[in-house]
This record gives C-alpha cells, sequence and structure tokens, in this order.
C-alpha cells in the first residue's frame, strides 16, 4: 500500500503518547506496518510535544517530513494550526480537540489567541479538510485524547483500522478502571 | 494490558512494538548482562523506565543509578574486572563527566567485557549542545556500532556485548535521540537463563591494572592491537549492509538514522545510488570501503555532525590511490542538526538533484501562531521560588543557572538564570563571576540531584577559598526534569529504601555557617531570606524547597481520598493588575481580550500557591471539584 504519514501535536501533559501508542498499535493490529517515534525530556514540561507515525510498506525512518502529512491530530487550538502549518499537505486532513492552552506570549498580553473561527479560515484557504472535536461532557479533562480518537475512528481516518482493532490497542496499553472508563468513552462518541 | 516487565522476560520468541530504549532492555538479558548502571539523562531514561517494569525479584541483572555517569562508569568497570559482563548507559554529555574514567577502560582487560551506551543527541532536542561522541571514541581507541531503529539496537547490542566478552574490551553502542524513542514492531529471539558463576575473578594476573609510569606503554600497544584485530574483523563482524543497485557512477556511505532518511527520500525521487550501510562505524572495515571507492566514479558520505568518517575515507583513497570524487561536508549547515529525510533531501538537492525530493510545500496562506515555550508545571515550586527571589535581587544582580527544571526560570517572566553550562558549574562560575566585584552581587542555582552530582566540589571551593557569592539550592525532592528519579536524598534508591542524605545536613557538615530554609509557597519568607543572604559577606546558602507537584499530584491522584480543587477569580474584586496571569504566570490562568482573567480549568490543580501574588486579593481559595482521579 502507499505510504500514509500522520503528525500528532500537542502541549506536553495532555496524553499524547498514549493516543500515538494506540494508534500505532491499531494499525498494528490491522496488519498493516506502523513507526513511530515521541517527544521525551524537556519539551514535556507545557512546551510543544509532537508524535509521529507512519503507515505502509515502503517506510524507513519514522519521522514526517515537512509538508508531507496526510493527517495531522492535534489536542489543542494553537498546536493545531502550528502543525498543519507547517505538516500538512493539501488536501490532507486537521483533526483537533477545540480547547485553548494559552501560550506564555498571549497570557503576558504580547499575542493574540487563536480563535476557533480563524482555524476554520486557515483550513479553507489552505485546502485542508477539517474535523473540529469538542466533548462538553467529559468525565476528565485528561480524556480528550479518547475524543479524538473517536473521532479518527468514526471518520474512518486510517485506512483499513477498524473499530475492534482501535479497542485491542487500548486493550494492550490500559486496565482495571482506566480502561473502563476510556473504552466506555469511546463507544460512545463512536455511536454520537 | 500487556505487561512489560513479563514480556522482556518472556521464554519463547515474540514480536512486539517496542521503543529502542525498550529493546535494548531484551537484548542485556539475552545477552547474560550481570550489571548495569546509569545517571537519568534524556534520551536514555527509558531504558531504566523498562528495567523498572521488571519485578527486583525477578531482575536477570543488577541496576542502579549512581550519583553521577563517572561514578557509574567505575561501578560497571569494577563488576567487569571482577568477570561481569557490564553496561553503563548515559545522555551524550554525560560522557564529558564519565571521561576521566572512560578514556582509561581501553587499557585494562575487561575480562567480563563491557557496553557503554551513549544517547547521543543531533538536533540538540534535550541537551545543551550537539557534541559527537565519535570523537571519544577515537580517542579511546574504542569500537562503535551505530544502530538505525530499535531492531539495530537489539541486534547491535549483542553484537557489541559479544565482542566486548571476546576480546575483553570497551564497546560503545551509539544510540542518538529519535533511535532511542523510534518505535516499531521487533521480533526478539527465545531466551533461556544461565546460570551464572559468582565467584569474584577479579586478579591481577588478568591486568596490570595499574597504568602508572612505564607500564602505560605495554597497556596502550594492547588498546592499538586491540583496534587493528578490529578493523580487521569489521567485514565479518561489523553488521554492515550493501544496497546494490548496479550503479557504478554514483555510491553513498552512511549509517545510522541518516541511512533511513535517505533511503525515504529514495522511495520518492526513485534514486537509485548504491549504498554502503556502516554497523560498526569505528574502526573502518578499509579494504570494504576501498573496493566501493574503486567501483564508483562519486560518493558521497552522508554524515550527521562531524566529518569523522569523511576524513577516514578520503585518507583510504589518497593511501591507495583510488581515482574517485568523494563529496562530503559542504558548509557550515552540513555540520548542524539532525539528518532527516528533509535535511538528507536538501543535501542531494545541491549534488544530485535527480535523487532529491520535492521540497516541502509552504501553506499558501499562513496564520502567525505564538510561540509555545517550555515551561514549569502549574503549581511548581520552582514558580513561587522565582516570583519571590525575584524580588529580592536588584535587575543588575548576575543570576548563574545550572541544569534541570529549574533551568526554565531563565525565560520570561521571570529572569532567573542568565547564564547556563553544565551539571554543577553554577557555583564556579559565580565564584569567578564574583572576583573584583563590588558592585553587583552573585547569585546561582543547583537542583538537588545535580547538588549531589556535581555539585558539591564546587560548594566546597567556594567555602575553602572564601566566596562571596549566594547559592539557592532548588530542593524538589527528585530528579524531576527527567522522569523523577530518586537521588541520595529522598530515601530510596532504585532497588529499596535506603538511609537519606539531606542536603541540609550535608551544608552543615562542610561548616556552612549561614543557611537560609524555606518552603517556597512562603514568598514572603523567602524574599526575606535571599535579602539576607545576598547581604551576607562570604558564601551563603538558601535552601528553596517544595515537592515536585507533578510528582506529588500524581501520587494523590491514585489515592482513594483524593479530591480535586481548584482556584477561581472573583470578578467583582479583580482590577485586572495581571500579576497572576503575567508576572506569577501559572499557564493555570486564562487572559481574556477583554483583560478580564479567568481559571483553565484543564490545568489548575488547586496547590493555591497564586493567592498570594494578586495585589487586589481577588483569587478564591481552591473550591473542591469533580473528577481527576488516576
Amino acid at each position: 500500500m502507499s505510504v500514509f504519514n500522520v503528525y500528532l501535536s500537542g502541549v506536553g501533559g495532555q496524553g499524547i503518547g498514549l493516543i500515538s501508542e494506540v494508534m500505532q498499535r491499531s494499525v498494528d493490529h490491522a496488519g498493516i506496518k506502523a513507526l513511530g517515534v515521541d517527544t521525551h525530556g524537556l519539551a514535556q514540561r507545557g512546551g510543544i510535544v509532537a508524535s509521529q507515525l507512519r503507515i505502509g510498506d515502503s517506510i524507513h525512518s519514522p519521522m514526517v517530513s515537512r509538508g508531507k502529512a496526510d493527517l495531522v491530530v492535534a489536542l489543542e487550538r494553537h498546536e493545531a494550526v502550528r502543525a498543519a502549518g507547517e505538516y500538512l499537505k493539501k488536501n490532507g486532513t486537521l483533526v483537533y480537540y477545540n480547547t485553548s492552552w494559552q501560550p506564555l506570549p498571549v497570557r503576558m498580553n504580547k499575542a493574540e489567541e487563536i480563535q476557533t473561527a480563524q482555524v476554520a479560515k486557515f483550513c479553507q484557504s489552505n485546502g485542508f479538510r477539517l474535523i473540529e472535536v469538542y466533548q462538553s461532557d467529559l468525565p476528565d479533562p485528561r480524556m480528550q485524547n479518547m475524543a479524538l480518537l473517536a473521532a479518527i475512528c468514526r471518520n474512518n481516518l486510517l485506512a483499513g483500522v477498524r473499530k475492534e482493532h482501535y479497542i485491542a490497542a487500548m486493550r494492550d496499553l490500559m486496565s482495571g478502571k482506566m480502561l473502563e472508563a476510556n473504552l466506555g468513552l469511546f463507544e460512545r462518541l463512536l455511536l454520537a | 494490558m500487556k505487561n512489560l516487565g513479563e514480556m522482556l522476560l518472556q521464554r519463547e520468541a515474540f514480536s512486539e512494538i517496542v521503543m529502542g530504549n525498550t529493546a535494548i532492555v531484551r537484548a542485556m538479558i539475552e545477552a547474560g548482562t550481570r550489571v548495569v548502571t546509569s545517571y537519568p539523562g534524556s534520551p536514555t531514561p527509558e531504558i531504566a523506565s523498562a528495567i523498572a517494569a521488571i519485578k527486583k525479584e525477578d531482575r536477570p541483572f543488577y541496576f542502579e543509578f549512581s550519583t553521577n555517569e563517572k561514578v557509574a562508569t567505575e561501578v560497571a568497570y569494577g563488576a567487569a574486572v571482577n568477570g561481569h559482563l557490564s553496561t553503563v548507559f548515559f545522555k551524550s554529555v554525560g560522557l564529558n563527566v564519565a571521561s576521566d574514567t572512560f578514556v582509561q577502560l581501553n587499557l585494562m582487560n575487561l575480562i567480563g567485557g563491557m557496553v557503554v551506551v551513549l544517547g547521543d543527541d543531533p538536533g540538540a532536542n534535550s541537551s545543551q549542545n550537539e557534541q559527537d561522541n565519535r570523537h571519544f571514541a577515537r580517542m579511546s581507541y574504542t569500537p562503535i556500532f551505530e544502530p538505525a531503529n530499535p531492531t539495530e539496537v537489539y541486534h547491535f547490542y549483542k553484537a557489541a556485548a559479544a565482542l566486548a566478552q571476546q576480546l575483553h574490551i570497551p564497546v560503545i553502542l551509539r544510540l542518538t535521540t529519535h533511535v532511542c524513542h523510534a518505535k516499531e514492531k521487533v521480533a526478539f529471539a527465545a531466551w533461556q537463563p544461565a546460570v551464572f558463576d559468582k565467584t569474584p575473578r577479579f586478579d591481577v594476573k588478568n591486568g596490570p591494572y595499574m597504568p602508572l609510569t612505564s607500564l602505560v606503554f605495554p597497556m596502550k600497544r594492547r588498546a592499538l592491537q586491540n583496534l587493528g584485530q578490529l578493523a580487521s574483523m569489521s567485514e565479518k563482524i561489523g553488521q554492515h549492509q550493501r544496497v546494490d543497485n548496479q550503479n557504478r557512477q554514483k555510491g553513498i556511505i552512511t549509517f545510522g538514522l541518516p541511512y533511513l532518511s535517505l533511503l525515504d527520500v529514495l522511495e520518492e525521487s526513485g534514486g537509485k545510488p548504491d549504498i554502503f550501510k556502516l554497523g560498526m562505524i569505528y574502526p573502518l572495515p578499509t579494504d570494504m570501503l576501498a573496493e566501493f571507492l574503486r567501483s564508483h566514479e562519486e560518493v558521497l558520505v552522508l554524515e550527521e555532525l562531524d566529518d569523522l568518517i569523511e576524513g577516514e575515507i578520503k585518507r583510504i583513497a589518497f593511501e591507495r590511490q583510488i581515482k574517485v570524487k568523494i563529496h562530503g561536508k559542504t558548509d557550515v549547515e552540513s555540520w548542524v542538526g539532525e539528518y532527516t529525510a528533509d535535511k538528507v533531501s536538501g543535501i542531494l538537492r545541491n549534488l544530485w538533484p535527480e535523487m532529491a525530493a520535492a521540497a516541502p510545500a509552504s501553506p499558501a496562506a499562513p496564520l502567525q501562531v505564538p510561540a509555545r515555550p517550555a515551561q514549569m508545571c502549574p503549581g511548581c515550586g520552582h514558580r513561587s521560588a522565582f516570583h519571590a527571589i525575584k524580588q529580592a535581587l536588584a535587575p543588575v544582580d548576575i543570576k548563574v543557572a545550572d541544569i534541570g527544571c529549574h533551568t526554565l526560570g531563565f525565560m520570561p517572566p521571570y529572569n532567573m538564570g542568565e547564564m547556563l553550562m553544565c551539571m554543577g558549574a553554577s557555583t564556579g562560575i559565580a565564584a569567578g563571576l564574583s572576583l573584583f566585584n563590588d558592585s553587583r552581587r552573585v547569585v546561582c542555582f543547583l537542583g538537588d540531584s545535580t547538588f549531589f552530582h556535581a555539585g558539591i566540589p564546587g560548594i566546597i571551593n567556594a567555602l575553602f577559598n572564601r566566596h562571596n557569592i549566594t547559592l539557592i539550592v532548588m530542593e524538589n525532592g527528585t530528579t524531576a526534569m527527567t522522569g523523577h528519579q530518586d537521588h541520595a536524598a529522598t530515601g530510596r534508591n532504585f532497588n529499596d529504601l535506603t538511609e537519606k542524605i539531606p542536603v541540609r545536613s550535608v551544608l552543615e557538615g562542610l561548616g556552612i555557617k549561614h543557611i537560609f530554609e524555606v518552603d517556597t509557597y512562603q514568598q514572603q519568607k523567602l524574599t526575606d531570606a535571599v535579602k539576607e543572604a545576598v547581604a551576607v559577606e562570604g558564601f551563603a546558602v538558601v535552601i528553596a524547597k517544595h515537592p515536585c507537584m507533578l510528582k506529588l499530584m500524581r501520587e494523590q491522584r491514585r489515592k482513594d481520598s483524593f479530591q480535586a480543587k481548584m482556584v477561581s477569580i472573583d470578578k467583582k474584586t479583580c482590577n485586572h493588575q495581571h500579576t497572576c496571569v503575567s508576572s506569577f504566570a501559572c499557564p493555570t490562568f486564562v487572559m481574556n481580550p477583554d483583560g478580564s482573567v479567568d481559571v483553565n480549568p484543564d490545568l489548575c490543580i488547586g496547590d493555591g500557591s497564586c493567592l498570594q501574588t494578586c495585589p487586589s486579593k481577588a483569587i478564591n481559595r481552591p473550591q473542591n471539584r469533580e473528577g481527576g482521579k488516576e
């Protein structure tokens, strides 16, 4: 199959490591080759964190080239625009969770916060497909990543990867109450 | 849930998606490694996380986090000369600390064998430089294997261990950041636990182990003979790989992650050069490389960071009078940064454009996004500390930073830290800055893990030579930046409970007369203490302590009794002075376009350290709220 590149981005502390590993393992459960890599270390402290996922037979390095991502997954509004601007190819898809963790210059009144409408316009003028995710009734903000995962599954953004593959991947990585809560939310949002 | 610890000990062969830092642990187990040591530093600490996943009683080898990289190297060396296969791992700049011991290893007969795992950091993702540790290998006549992905990490560690055992030498396994952290499905072999002979086999007859005066020369000759032997063995044991596209014009010599970047570029461009991918990158398989040079008109040496292999290749061509055009580094940029597919494609575009991939296109309608520098977590005790310390110092005073989470204090709005060198260097640098200096007070910072790692000699020097400086120890009770490893003052080592060595007791034991100790959440008290400390003529220490809140909150969330809390803004009282959001600058606070302030419920941990910062007392005490439990 042809190569499919995914670039994931968010702010340190948002749970990007879990969603990227669930996605990589889902692809593997679907019988497709996948390579991944995460940010560790310094940037995790409130900075930008990125994960990269490459899918297909003729892939070698786990790193996605600029402007060559088919899909950008972002856990935060500013990082959605930043990552899509740098990595998304024309006609690619941006799926992001619409929350804002204001960067320091915004909080210091030296820059303006990116607004939801600006993201839509940005995608429209650059030929990006946009999927905005927001769920007002999450039991815990740390489950925003699962809301995104459900949107990825529902919109069939990873070709050939089905619901049972995502669930198998979640079962690889979580157990007990955490698995129950995340699985419950994932299945509920698939029906929504 | 898959259990990482059980998986790593599985007897049967298996395949699993793992990162390079996990794959290496299975390799250690299969190779029969007996002693492993380290000091935490990116990109390698996840190796220890994988080791920690194995129950202590089931662990087939001993592991410790030592106080620093030099001590870790010495512990591994001691085990190796007693007959045990050992391994030490640490980050790139860790080798600078370890080097006094490391450069001697090649002189010794390491009867158990030893693998030195280096986590180099091209791209300076989490380090203060991009140093290319291959230089150290040349200086110390030590062979290096360099894998490109987790599968090779697993195989190359085993190759390195076998070689170290066979020749009784140290062998380097050089990893880079995105090899450590790459995740792929790796096929692991079966494993049968071996029965180990615990007999301490140290014997001077295996030596000499005393490199003094004339004894140095036979030891050095042996090291050089080993290196010569390795070069001739390289063809067989070097894990080299040839991609033969029958291209007699163009060939590329490369290794490590840049090889994978190259393959990705060629997938896109359809370019078909011949490729020589090195596995053991020092010493080089000179005959094989000479043959490769002879069979091409032009050869590109595609080499991340410095030009060591390029120089060697040119020497081979010169000595053997091979007629070939050799391309290598061209400009400063070719020495800088990680060789990603984008970087490799740029190099090819200049040299052989038909092999380059399409240049990345920028979006037609860009949207400027405010920068997002890394910062301290919500509730971080360092934030309270920097906010308070800033009130005690004049703008002209000189603030020297050190390595750790508290390094982040250098950024606005705190600007506490104007220079940074390396682990533990702040006190010595501050001493130098205080000489001939009557007008600008000098303050230096030091973390608690760094205090034990390399901070103590600088402190003793300040005392011994009576330097007039103030040291602020930022004590958060853990090695926070690298993932909360324990250190000598925490009362726990990697394996067991242990006697605490409190920072304050050490300072008192040294006879330091002026010690101030304040919890950083008591901001006014800390401001006063720093004012008092900098007024002292001589050496004074302020211990600014508060537990790492990221660690503490994780522990709290696991408890049944946990109750999540958050602060709120009293909108009637708030008169938009913005101290909380712009000066104290906890990421929890939200600046609204109309100048009002809110609290981000995703971020607030309800610690309440912000309450005291508001001049109009408009922050309400933390109130209970839903969720947040682990």
